[in-house]
């Protein structure tokens, strides 16, 4: 929990401590106020747990305890591009830890990191309500149904293709511009 | 939209929109944008069929309608084409052009995308022809196909809210509560508590009462709350604003899984569309009677389903269940008596107003009553939401609804009731599925998921995956459930890894039994269940794992080996091409080697291999 902030999210913190204002201070509150910093940073850093129990006048250790009950907080800084591989029944029965092994040694990474270039970051999850199309992954918003083991890479260069054609046009439209 | 200040008004709103759905000589086109659809593109498709219909000058002469989810997600996108009712499945862009020129514009099917019936090979033009549906009855999720869940006046126009002003106008809280509990209702969210002795007690004890939806649905595998509260929220609203009145309860809070956005927002959009029209929030048709509904978030966590757990999290607290000595519909969320139901259970509530006790408590069996909503997946053919009388069995859902098991294997089982279930064998495949038949065998009801094994689904390996599952997500704080599944994965993990050993079976029943008897909350108790009636219905296959370090499923990687089978491979080389460790060799049309030393078993080779010549050893 001790990576250094970024600027962007040290900005983002300061528009947190406006946004806490519309909460009540109040201990039920708690929940729904970690689920705003959390869509404003994606992750919760140990700078806004202290910001939140300070704010709610709780000990921070407190709100640490609810944070960490709770699959959905992260105290890592996702990646760009988050892989979400489902191991509910229905996945798991048709081999979904398989399609998180080859997720896992394409990224070079294991459940719950983040790759070095912060692109890159996979969590197994338990059933995201697509069962029948199991087994399923998640990259970003999007859902990948009947996921075999030898799609994983497609999909993967996919993305990369499609980073390597936005820098291009980026560069084709800056060079029209001088 | 104006609030309805009487009763009066809201007949004629109904009336007036039903009559629209019926009269209307306008093709009605639903496209399902339900979770699995959604995936497989539905917007795509959405955008195609608005441009064609456009080009086509047909946009005032065909309605369309972005539906919730229609169940047979296994085919989707799915389209229904009214009033004849003509099936599409598994759409595509390209295949809109041919949709909107021939079916739309002249009437005439569009033979290659119609339906084929993978069991009988046959071509199935209806929808109420398809196999799939034509078995079910479906009193809750039928409406999910006709309606758009963003617009309350589609509710209006197949009868939504005539259940709430029968409720506010034409009976006492006590006569619901009777109806309810004439019915036979039962809740559907684990447990199968009589919802109407439910009512009747929170109804009885003083304070500040709280109607509370739970849809946290935390069984993996199961989907059905999720597409209720999608495809038909009005459904469950309506539900809770009859259970309201029926206790009087003027707040009302619904605890959704944060996994679930689109559920959220929909539902909140119902919220926000009730309130305009006055039938939520103060004097409710003029009535007098307040009611409004949250909704909440859940955090994520398996356990916040449970009653207490789920009460403590909408405080904001961990949530962590406490011994019901005292029940929560006397003291529960903010120590005042609440009402906690699950979201089909409420979906139930407005058919049993409308059509009566007596209708309800025809279907189903003598201690399970009306139908239930079974999320259908794993290894079967058709996966999907499939709603059935109580009763029907198991072999009609897995094999006539389903379609039998994927690419011809044999059925080993079906684990019902999700982590607190148990794994059912091929010999109870005649039992008809009701709360009681399933808890004799030693399952039970659950959330109604229904997964489907098959001879390649390794049953030590499940009971491993149940249980590091509910150790993961025990809350921790009573030893018995805490420890107890954690030495039981350690045994079954163990075993798994081929390091089994003579008496592990006796040490896990042991186990299991402490776990069951001592745990504080339902979590512990009913976590040894996946288990117990695995090892009950399965021994051998523990003790091949034990004694002859092998995982016939060829699940558990330490256990069992890649092979090519010199025979059957053909030389195509296709395996070979897609190794990532390359450790595939051979000419071209001739028999492959694979280096078994070197093998990591990403299972790669086996998916590619056309002529199944990788075989598990
Ligand atoms: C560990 C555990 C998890 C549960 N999860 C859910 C759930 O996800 N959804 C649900 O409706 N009920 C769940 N229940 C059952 C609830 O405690 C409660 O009985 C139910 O919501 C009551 O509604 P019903 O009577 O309409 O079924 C769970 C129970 C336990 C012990
Ligand atoms: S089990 Fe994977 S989506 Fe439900």
């Amino acid at each position: 929990m001790n990576q250094e902030l970024t600027t962007e999210e040290k900005a983002a913190l300061k528009s947190i401590a406006k946004n806490l204002e519309t909460f009540n201070k109040q201990r039920g509150n708690l929940i729904p106020i970690l689920q705003m910093v959390q869509e404003h940073l994606a992750y919760l850093p140990s700078e806004a747990l202290r910001m939140v129990a300070e704010y709610l006048e709780i000990n921070a250790c407190e709100v640490y305890g609810v944070a960490t009950f709770y699959n959905q907080f992260r105290f890592h800084p996702p990646g760009k591009h988050p892989v979400k591989v489902c191991l509910g029944t229905a996945c798991h029965v048709r081999a979904g830890d398989i399609i998180l092994e080859n997720f896992e040694r394409k990224l070079g990474i294991e459940d719950g990191e983040t790759t070095a270039d912060r692109e890159f970051s996979i969590e197994r999850v338990a059933c995201v309500g697509c069962c029948a199309l199991a087994p399923v992954a998640i990259i970003g918003e999007t859902v990948h149904g009947h996921m075999a083991p030898s799609k994983v890479e497609g999909l993967l260069m996919r993305i990369e293709i499609e980073k390597d054609i936005a820098k291009r046009e980026k560069e084709k439209s800056e060079s029209e511009q001088t | 939209m104006t609030t309805l200040e009487n009763r009066e008004a809201l007949r004629s709103i109904r009336s007036s929109f039903e009559a629209r759905l019926r009269d209307s000589k306008k093709k009605l086109i639903s496209l399902c944008a339900g979770s699995g659809c959604g995936a497989y593109g539905t917007a795509k498709v959405y955008d195609t069929l608005m441009e064609q219909l456009a080009e086509h000058n047909l946009e005032n002469e065909v309605e369309v309608k972005l539906s919730g989810c229609h169940g047979f997600c296994e085919k989707g996108p799915i389209m229904v084409i009214h009033p004849e009712g003509i099936f599409y499945p598994q759409l595509k862009e390209k295949h809109i052009p041919d949709i909107v020129e021939n079916t739309i514009k002249n009437g005439d099917l569009v033979k290659k995308l119609i339906f084929k019936d993978p069991a009988t090979k046959k071509k199935i033009t209806y929808e109420k022809d398809v196999p799939f549906y034509k078995l079910q009855q479906r009193v809750i999720f039928g409406n999910n196909g006709i309606i758009d869940p963003t617009r309350i006046e589609d509710y209006f126009s197949v009868g939504g809210y005539a259940a709430l002003e029968k409720a506010l106008f034409d009976m006492s809280p006590k006569e619901i509560i009777d109806e309810v509990k004439k019915s036979g209702l039962r809740g559907r969210g684990g447990g199968g508590f009589p919802a109407g002795r439910k009512w009747e007690t929170c109804a009885k004890h003083h304070g500040d009462r709280y109607v509370i939806c739970n849809a946290d649905e935390g069984d993996p595998g199961a989907y059905m709350d999720r597409s209720l509260l999608e495809g038909n929220p009005h459904s469950v609203l309506e539900g809770m604003i009859v259970g309201a009145i029926a206790v009087g309860s003027n707040e009302g809070y619904v605890y959704v899984r944060h996994e679930y956005p689109l559920a959220v927002t929909n539902f909140s959009q119902a919220l926000e569309s009730a309130r305009k029209y006055g039938l939520l929030g103060k004097n409710i048709l003029g009535t007098g009677f307040d009611f409004d509904i949250h909704i909440s978030r859940g955090g994520g966590a398996f356990v916040c389903g449970e009653s207490t757990a789920l009460m403590a999290s909408l405080e904001g607290k961990p949530g962590r269940p406490r011994a019901k000595y005292i029940h929560t519909v006397e003291k529960g969320f903010r120590n005042n008596p609440s009402m906690l139901n699950n979201v089909e259970t409420w979906a139930n509530v407005p058919v049993i107003i409308n059509k009566g006790s007596e209708w309800y408590a025809s279907i189903g069996t003598e201690g399970s009553k009306g139908t239930k909503i079974f999320s259908l997946v794993g290894k079967v053919m058709n996966t999907g939401l499939v709603e059935v009388p109580m009763g029907t069995t198991l072999r009609t859902i897995i094999f006539d609804i389903g379609g039998g098991i994927l690419k011809k294997k044999k059925f080993k089982a079906v684990q019902t009731g999700g982590p607190s279930g148990g794994c059912i064998p091929e010999e109870f495949l005649d039992l008809g599925v009701d709360f009681d038949e399933l808890t004799k065998v030693g399952s039970m009801m659950g959330s109604g998921g229904m997964i489907v094994m098959d001879q390649d689904t390794c049953m030590v390996d499940v009971a491993r995956y149940f249980i590091e599952f509910l150790q993961d997500e025990s809350c921790g704080q009573c030893n018995p459930c805490r420890e107890g599944l954690k030495q039981m994965l350690d045994v079954l993990t163990r075993i798994c890894h081929g390091h089994g050993r003579e008496g592990d079976l006796e040490l896990l029943e042991e186990l299991s039994d402490m776990v069951a008897n001592a745990s504080l909350c339902g979590l512990g108790t009913s976590a040894p269940n996946p288990v117990m009636s695995n090892i009950r219905y399965f021994r051998e296959e523990y003790e091949t794992h034990i004694r002859d370090k092998k995982c016939p499923a060829g699940v558990c990687k330490p256990l069992f080996f890649y092979e090519i089978d010199q025979e059957l491979c053909t030389g195509c080389t296709l395996c070979a091409k897609r190794c990532p460790e390359e450790i595939i060799s051979g000419e071209q049309k001739a028999p492959h080697q694979l280096e078994q030393d070197k093998c990591i078993k990403c299972g790669i080779c086996y998916e590619a291999c056309m002529f199944d010549a990788v075989v598990v050893k």
